[in-house]
């Protein structure tokens, strides 16, 4: 069995987000980078249903050289090899087209990716990529097994799951469940460093969209405390001043 | 030129986000002086496509055909897509429910449309630009997103947009759409809904607890005070990570994001992780016994204390408030 997992490299989870050059970048400074959770757990899926010989796992990452950190981090979870597309990403679409151009010719059983970045959160780039590739998509996963050729895949909907078989090649975009997050052992650490990654130039893109300015959320104001003996207090102010209830 | 809304339904009803994405897409139809059209995929009454109208479609396509009964994004995302071609869409608008997530991407693919996945306003429409705001960042920021393709796809966030009723009456037509086979290769074999509770994405009020509560047997009055509120429950990470609750309840950075009226958060924190899911919500009460709690800084109105004291006097209190009013 032959899986795709695609990566983003995206701020750690407890980073102060600023932004610079008139509010229309991320302010990349002093921040910490990390392999995205979600793609975390779709990589360390794609090493259980690919273990002991049964399969290889591919990372793919779209963006530039000092991303490469993150991409050993994931062979040395255990992928087995790595391609870079040398881009600065600018949009969904443009990430997505990349991704497709080099796995169309590949023959991959299954396409996996986290069920969005942490950092635009656009759970765009897994629809966008099976949509180009066309073949069906499914997000947002919480678990995943292999029948013959086909996955089954458990669906999150409003209020409860579904299930579904899917016959391969498709594209799963994954969060908790579906596995739990592998932590690289000395060995993995060590073997990464020789592992092979490929790095592709981008294919030409249109794109269609553009972040013009960020914006961090005005502060809430000063919390209103009331007396642990007075919760009373609490119903009439949600009632008379939040009019929430 | 036209908008087109596209109006899921769950069994055969629509909720309240979709009709806040239909007077979404309304306000945007007229921003561009143009009619909205909707389509409507699946078994669903005239009485309920007629609702539709008012909250101001003119026109709703209606496409119940057997190949389509069940939900299949590919499918579904080629239906719209020619409906959009129909209408000659300039827009599609779509709530961002789980399933228009997986629906939106696909369509914008498609059309050639640039997409924003997650509007929280309007579009700002100046010298010819069409920028919309989403968050980013985990709710830790706003970006504001220039489409400049000819066509647009925009996905609502549910409960950012306030419903408007015009009172208008709209002309349902049949669609039959073309269905290729290659588009419903994927098979549902089971679907399990809880159909008693409200859904933690469409709520409008959530009670949420955390590992304050030191086990699952003291969910009790956690549900005892959703289900006086007509809210739904959710929870910090560690709680289904252990399942003292299930993980669909679990909201945050690693869970699902919400943006309810009110959000009560007992015996949370309030790490980062936790508030990049819930800090988008109108109006935050927090309930810790400890003072410096983080979540504090966030919060509109707290209470400091033990919530196995706090929190049942809250219902009893919660109770004469709902007798009386
Ligand atoms: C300097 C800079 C400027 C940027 N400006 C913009 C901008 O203006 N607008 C904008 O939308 N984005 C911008 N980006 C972000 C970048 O283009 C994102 O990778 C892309 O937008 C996808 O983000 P998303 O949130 O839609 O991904 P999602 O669709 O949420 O990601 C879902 C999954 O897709 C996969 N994936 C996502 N990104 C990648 C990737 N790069 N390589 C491989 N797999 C991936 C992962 O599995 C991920 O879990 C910028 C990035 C940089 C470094
Ligand atoms: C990559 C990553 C992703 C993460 N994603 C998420 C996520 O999506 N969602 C999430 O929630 N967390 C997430 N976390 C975990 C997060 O960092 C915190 O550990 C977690 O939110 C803490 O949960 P908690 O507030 O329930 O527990 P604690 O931090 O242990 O807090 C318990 C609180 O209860 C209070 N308390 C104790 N007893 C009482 C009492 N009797 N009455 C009142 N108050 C009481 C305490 O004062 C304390 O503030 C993530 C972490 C990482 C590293």
């Amino acid at each position: 069995m032959k899986i795709l997992v695609c990566i983003s490299h995206v701020p750690d989870t407890t980073t102060k987000v600023t932004f610079s050059d008139n509010d229309t970048q991320f302010n990349q400074n002093g921040v910490q980078f990390i392999l995205n959770p979600y793609d975390e757990i779709a990589l360390a899926r794609a090493i259980e249903l690919t273990d002991n010989g049964a399969g290889t796992v591919t990372v793919i990452h779209v963006g530039d050289a000092s991303t490469e950190p993150t991409i050993r981090k994931a062979l040395a979870i255990g992928a087995h090899d790595a391609v870079r597309v040398n881009a600065t990403p600018s949009d969904a679409f443009f990430v997505a087209t990349q991704i497709a151009a080099y796995a169309k010719d590949q023959n991959f059983d299954l396409i996996l990716a986290g069920r969005e970045s942490i950092d635009y959160n656009g759970a765009k780039v897994p629809a966008m990529l099976a949509e180009i590739l066309d073949i069906p998509s499914v997000s947002i996963i919480k678990k995943l097994s292999v029948e013959g050729n086909q996955g089954i895949v458990e669906r999150e909907i409003e209020g409860g799951k579904e299930v579904l078989a899917i016959p391969f090649p498709f594209v799963a975009g994954t969060a908790e469940g579906v596995a739990e997050w592998k932590i690289p052992n000395m060995r993995g650490i060590m073997s990464a460093r020789t592992k092979p990654l490929q790095v592709l130039e981008p294919v030409e893109v249109q794109t269609s969209s553009k972040i013009v300015k960020f914006e961090t959320p005005a502060p809430r104001g000063q919390v209103t405390l009331i007396d642990a003996s007075e919760p009373q207090k609490l119903v009439d102010l949600l009632h008379a001043e939040a009019k929430v209830i | 030129m036209s908008v087109l809304v596209y109006v899921e339904n769950a069994e055969g009803k629509f909720k309240k986000s979709i009709f806040e994405a239909v007077s979404y897409a309304k306000a945007i139809a007229d921003q561009l002086n143009t009619s909205l059209t909707a389509v409507s995929i699946g078994n669903v009454a005239q009485d309920e496509l007629q609702k539709l109208g008012n909250y101001g479609a003119a026109k709703i396509l209606n496409v119940n055909q057997d190949a389509l009964k069940s939900f299949i994004n590919q499918a579904y995302a080629s239906v719209i897509a020619e409906a959009a071609e129909k209408t000659a869409a300039s827009v599609v608008v779509l709530s961002n429910s789980f399933s228009g997530k997986g629906l939106a991407p696909r369509i914008a693919v498609k059309l050639n449309a640039g997409l924003v996945d997650g509007a929280i306003s309007l579009p700002e429409l100046n010298d010819g630009k069409f920028i919309v705001k989403k968050t980013a960042f985990s709710n830790k920021a706003f970006a504001y997103v220039e489409l400049h393709a000819d066509k647009k796809v925009i996905s609502l966030t549910p409960n950012s947009y306030k419903i408007v009723e015009t009172g208008s009456q709209a002309v349902i037509e049949d669609f039959a759409a073309t269905v290729k086979p290659t588009d419903l290769t994927a098979l549902i074999k089971d679907i399990v809904r809880a159909t008693d509770k409200v859904s933690l994405p469409d709520a409008e009020l959530v009670v949420s607890a955390g590992r304050g509560l030191k086990g699952p047997e003291n969910w009790g009055m956690v549900e005892e005070l959703a289900n006086l509120l007509g809210a739904a429950t959710a929870c910090s990470k560690p709680v289904s990570d252990a399942d003292w609750r299930p993980h669909s309840e679990h909201v945050g950075q690693t869970g699902i994001a919400i943006s309810p009226n009110l959000y009560i958060a007992i015996g949370i924190s309030g790490a980062i992780q936790h508030l990049a899911g819930v800090s988008s919500s109108k109006v935050i009460v927090v309930i810790n016994k400890d003072p410096e709690a983080p979540f504090f800084k966030v919060a509109d109105y707290g209470i400091v204390g033990d919530a196995f004291e706090i929190v049942p006097k809250l219902i009893e209190e919660l109770k004469s408030f709902k007798a009386n009013n």
